[in-house]
């Protein structure tokens, strides 16, 4: 562990220290946020209803909607002056959501992220290859801080020109990767090709996230690349990577519990749920100082856990991402997550994990299309295996989500999976456009 | 006796087949003949080339799905009931054909059809001795 001392703490005193800084935390935001202080004057509570960390549920949420109505710094809680570094995450459905960072701040992401490399068996004599993207995505300079704190050697290659990646792996003897696992697998195709053994390199540990993923795909990047991959959680509203990470059991991610303050609500009627009930996670920061948050609800679903783990952590963790509040289908009035069908495509076992869902509404009937590329693997010379194989996955996402789908066979490459996060969901229908 | 045929998976787009041929003039490699099956969404073009290892290679350094697939070529007189004389024999031994076509070579006479049977091996033993001609691969790529 890089912080026994807080990673191992005993649960009574971790209390007492998270209720000492959420009191300092509500009180910081009640005094020098103008927005939050008339939130919480509208629920009608003062800091000083804070007794417990139970009194948390009587704080209002914040939302995303809530960032943006504050562009760029009308949510920051310190001088400007005191800020010494901006974030964004791009504006997929609007203005960007802008966070700041004091010095200490940073300091705080630099020691979560060093605790998240020790967390998956890394250290300073580690060479770490850092393929998320740098800039004002949260990705690569959370990495790299949190690596150069550990001591480990950082390449920080940023996303992007896969050959070049693999030529770095290869000839620096990188031992661990950090990058999305959609490009994991996207690299991992583009070593085959130029016929790079990756299992033959020194890699060892690859820490991937940005992006929900599952389990049979983490099997298949362990297995093409020959090392053990680990999930790791973040978003750049609460600090960026490094909120939650795996450890050696690959069984849930410890969260970071002395700097974030987890809960699991009912997204519907915003009722908090217990330890193992599934739900949307809710944050709130206790440490930050430029961007507190409190109550931010992360439309990420998870489940969190509270038994202990056999690393020795005491800390909470939680379910990897099940699925978005917000990326959910509904079609056909059927609830449809993307990751359920990728979950059927992995187990399929012969097919590609790359695929992509388009969603229309022909008619009146909402029309679901399968587009799976065909790999070299899959691929016959005769029409009838192809159209059986088309058949065969479109009965299996049939039966999985109990709706019909059309299944399409597409070429290789030509479903856009960019050096970032792959694009799964293609929704033509308009449903928020009147 | 079995010869290699390529296979190639192309979605129905504009343009798709000029590409792929396009590589091929590029890489001097000369189609002998070749065949297409398609579906509303998808087609598979199937060729003989004089180089098929290399047409593998330039193909799929291009990303495109590619695949060596086993076939037989007959070698058929070219008159009025060539082909009926040779499925009877097919179906007499219990062949079972998955698809074929067939193109007229430079040799007068003749012409060549491409089979892709089930059990290629097997076929190829029970046709060994019987009055079907199959092109071994130097002379079909060269025919």
């Amino acid at each position: 562990m890089w912080s026994p001392e807080y990673e191992s703490m005993a649960g009574e005193r971790r209390r007492e220290l998270q209720l000492k800084r959420l009191k300092a935390t509500v009180e910081r935001v009640y005094n020098r946020v103008p927005f939050y202080r008339a939130k919480m004057e509208k629920a009608g509570i003062t800091p000083a209803d804070i007794q417990s960390l139970e009194d948390l549920k009587y704080l209002p949420f914040t939302t995303k909607e809530d960032l943006r109505l504050n562009y760029p710094f009308g949510l920051f809680a310190t001088e400007l002056d005191e800020v010494v570094r901006i974030h964004a995450s791009s504006g997929t459905t609007g203005k960007m959501t802008v966070v700041g960072y004091t010095k200490n701040d940073l300091g705080v992401w630099s020691e979560v992220m060093a605790r998240s490399i020790v967390s998956t068996g890394g250290g300073r004599h580690d060479r770490i290859q850092i393929a998320y993207g740098y800039g004002l995505f949260t990705g690569g300079l959370g990495a790299h801080y949190g690596a150069e704190l550990v001591g480990a050697m950082v390449v920080p290659i940023s996303g992007g020109n896969t050959k070049r990646q693999l030529q770095v792996m290869r000839d620096f003897g990188v031992t661990i990767l950090a990058c999305t696992p959609s490009y994991a697998l996207y690299m991992a195709e583009t070593a085959q090709e130029e016929g790079i053994d990756l299992r033959a390199l020194p890699l060892r540990i690859g820490i991937f996230g940005a992006e929900p993923w599952s389990e049979p795909m983490r099997q298949r990047i362990e297995e093409q690349f020959g090392i053990k991959a680990y999930d790791i959680y973040g978003l750049s509203e609460i600090i960026g990577p490094g909120v939650a990470i795996e450890c050696s059991e690959q069984n849930g991610l410890h969260i970071m519990e002395d700097h974030f303050l987890p809960e699991v609500i009912d997204p519907v009627t915003e009722r908090p749920l217990a330890a193992g009930e599934k739900g949307e996670l809710v944050f709130t920061t206790l440490t930050k100082e430029a961007f507190p948050l409190i109550r931010y609800r992360t439309k990420d679903l998870s489940i969190l856990y509270s038994e202990p783990c056999a690393c020795g952590r005491t800390t909470k963790r939680m379910h990897r991402i099940l699925g978005r509040t917000d990326d959910m289908l509904i079609i056909r009035g059927v609830n449809i997550f993307p990751s359920q069908i990728e979950s059927v495509l992995l187990e399929n076992g012969d097919t590609a994990p790359h695929y992509q869902l388009v969603v229309d509404r022909k008619g009146n009937l909402d029309d679901l299309e399968v587009r799976i590329e065909v790999s070299e693997e899959l691929f016959a010379s005769e029409i009838r295996k192809l159209e059986e194989l088309g058949a065969n996955i479109r009965r299996k996402i049939e039966s999985a989500l109990g709706i019909s789908v059309r299944v399409k066979l597409v070429e290789p490459k030509s479903i856009p999976r960019s050096e970032g996060k792959a694009v799964r969901v293609i929704d033509r229908r308009n449903l928020y456009n009147g | 006796m079995k010869v290699k045929q390529i296979s190639v998976f192309l979605e129905n787009k504009s343009g798709r087949l000029a590409q792929v041929t396009k590589i091929l003039g590029t890489n001097r490699i000369n189609i002998r003949a070749l065949a297409i099956a398609d579906t509303a969404d998808y087609g598979i073009l199937r060729l003989i080339v004089n180089d098929p290892g290399r047409a593998l290679t330039v193909l799929r350094a291009e990303g495109l799905t590619v695949r060596e697939t086993e076939v037989i070529a007959v070698e058929v007189p070219d008159q009025p009931g060539g082909l009926a004389d040779i499925l009877q024999e097919l179906d007499a031994k219990g062949i079972n054909i998955e698809y074929m076509y067939a193109f007229v070579g430079k040799a007068a006479g003749n012409a060549i059809v491409i089979f892709r049977v089930e059990e290629i091996d097997r076929a190829v033993e029970l046709l060994k001795n019987s009055q079907v001609k199959l092109l071994p691969e130097r002379e079909l790529y060269h025919y």
